[in-house]
């Protein structure tokens, strides 16, 4: 290897099939920012996110919580004036937070998506309620009450599926996931 | 009798039954075909992405090639975000010749091989666009006079930019409660998002996303929401409550489908509507058209 990719180019690498452009042509005016309808949950703005990765503040962003905070609404995007699909760069940072295994403390985001993905690959469906005791204990006590209180009103309005249902073709169904990432052998 | 592939998606079998059942009571009463599509896997909603792209791409392409293996020429998603991930997956097959090579490489261990020639429709668009609002009117047997009808969007069906326009102020699902005989209210949140994917990771963010929803519509004098969206009914509805608690405040709005609003004016008794399911009562709305 000859030259290590700058930050900006390895974020650039892992928006795999995004047709929009890259984020050297941001001009940093501030209208992703003043739509997001999730930015006072930032630490950093996503205007502010994008200079730090031109900068190559790679710590500081992989540390805030600004992408998982991200709400995937595509307002942003559908907006820049310069093009950037800016939903699409925040999933690149979740993924590319993932791989490496950092990411701010007591975030749910990252267990969530990983126990969505396990749920989907051992049964092809999903169902909520499986999740639920991941995600309720990281939300406290509290939650987990008012969690409840949801649950039983569903459950008596029949919303609720008592068990995950699961495709018929489930073996080849888990084949092709296979060919994409390793899962093992099914539970 | 133009034939549809129809893909419910799995919230329409658990939270959202309601939908799925008016759904397929509209759909009969003005003669779209819904065929389910055989064996269909859940496409992910906004979760895989984080994980793995090619992943999420390929969960997608399964259904697709499902649907295509049947020769029909439409695939349709009652669910935004099951559709926008169709639409886009769909769009990338026929773009990205690289794409498409690694995602049947993963098809062909299913059996399946997937070219991306279906056309993606939202079930809204369905019944505006092939049945007609001039067909819909004349079926009216039980206009919603004088509800107020707050129409919220919401993201994933407007955006990312589709086939539509109009990504910010659209208007076809104002015309279609109109022609319900309802009244559609100027709800400027319309196309805000609800924080639908937050309200798992990030509770207090999307709680608050959800309370601006209910006041600007109770701003509006609203006596229901309708929505195009399991997700975004889900969160305006069940987790009422929990903004109440959250905020102090006493919101007690309903949340409908827009195809219970068009079942109950197109005469469909409401308990086949999946009226009664609701937490927060839908009965008030009843009153308009009875
Ligand atoms: S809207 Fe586009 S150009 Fe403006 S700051 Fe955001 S990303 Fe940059
Ligand atoms: S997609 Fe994310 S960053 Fe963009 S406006 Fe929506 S919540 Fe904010
Ligand atoms: S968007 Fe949700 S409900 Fe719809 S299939 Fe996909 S994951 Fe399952
Ligand atoms: S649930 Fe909320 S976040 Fe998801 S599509 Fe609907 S409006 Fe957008």
């Amino acid at each position: 290897m000859d030259t290590e990719l700058s930050f900006n180019d390895e974020i650039a690498n892992v928006m795999y099939a995004t047709h929009g452009n890259p984020i050297k042509d941001c001009l940093q005016c501030g209208t992703c920012s003043g739509t997001c309808p999730a930015v006072e949950f930032m630490d950093h703005t996503p205007r502010v996110i994008i200079g730090l990765i031109r900068a190559g503040y790679k710590d500081e962003v992989l540390a805030s919580n600004t992408f998982w905070s991200c709400a995937s609404c595509y307002h942003c995007s559908v907006r820049c004036p310069a093009g950037i699909d800016i939903a699409d760069m925040m999933y690149a940072l979740k993924r590319y937070s993932m791989w490496k295994g950092q990411h701010q403390e007591g975030l749910i985001g990252p267990v969530f998506s990983e126990s969505f993905v396990k749920m989907i690959v051992n049964s092809g469906r999903s169902f909520e309620p499986l999740l639920a005791p991941t995600y309720i204990f990281k939300n406290g006590p509290q939650g987990l009450v008012q969690e409840a209180q949801t649950a039983t009103g569903l459950m008596l309005k029949g919303r609720m599926p008592l068990l995950p249902k699961k495709i018929k073709g489930l073996k080849k169904f888990q084949n092709m996931v296979r060919r994409i990432i390793p899962i093992g052998e099914p539970s | 009798m133009k034939q549809y592939a129809y893909y419910p998606g799995c919230s329409l079998e658990s939270l959202a039954t309601s939908y799925n059942l008016s759904t397929l009571e509209v759909a009969q009463k003005l003669g779209v075909d819904l065929k389910e599509i055989k064996d269909w896997n859940c496409c992910g909603a906004t979760a895989y992405f984080p994980v793995d792209e090619l992943l999420a791409h390929t969960l997608v392409a399964r259904n697709l090639a499902l649907a295509e293996k049947d020769g029909l020429s439409d695939f349709v998603a009652p669910c935004s975000a099951c559709y926008k991930n169709a639409y886009f997956t769909n769009s990338y097959l026929k773009k990205d010749a690289d794409l498409a090579e690694h995602i049947n490489y993963a098809l062909e261990a299913d059996g399946l091989h997937v070219n991306g020639t279906m056309k993606i429709r939202h079930l809204i668009e369905v019944f505006i666009e092939d049945v007609g609002l001039d067909e819909i009117e004349k079926k009216i047997t039980h206009p919603l006079k004088g509800l107020r009808v707050a129409p919220y969007y919401g993201c994933q069906l407007l955006r990312p930019r589709k086939d539509h326009e109009n990504v910010e102020n659209p208007q076809f699902f104002e015309n279609l409660l109109s022609a319900l005989g309802a009244e559609s209210l100027d709800y400027p949140s319309k196309t805000r998002c609800c924080g639908g994917s937050l309200i798992v990771t990030n509770r207090k963010a999307a709680l608050d996303m959800v309370q601006i929803l209910l006041q600007d519509a109770v701003n509006r004098k609203a006596d229901v929401i309708a929505t195009t969206c399991p997700m975004c009914n889900v969160n305006l509805e069940v987790y009422q409550n929990q903004v109440n608690r959250e905020f102090g405040t006493q919101y007690s709005i309903p949340v409908m489908y827009f195809t219970q609003l068009m079942g109950v004016a197109l005469g469909i008794k409401p308990g086949k509507l999946g009226i009664g399911k609701e937490l927060v009562s839908g009965e008030p709305v009843l009153a308009f058209a009875y």
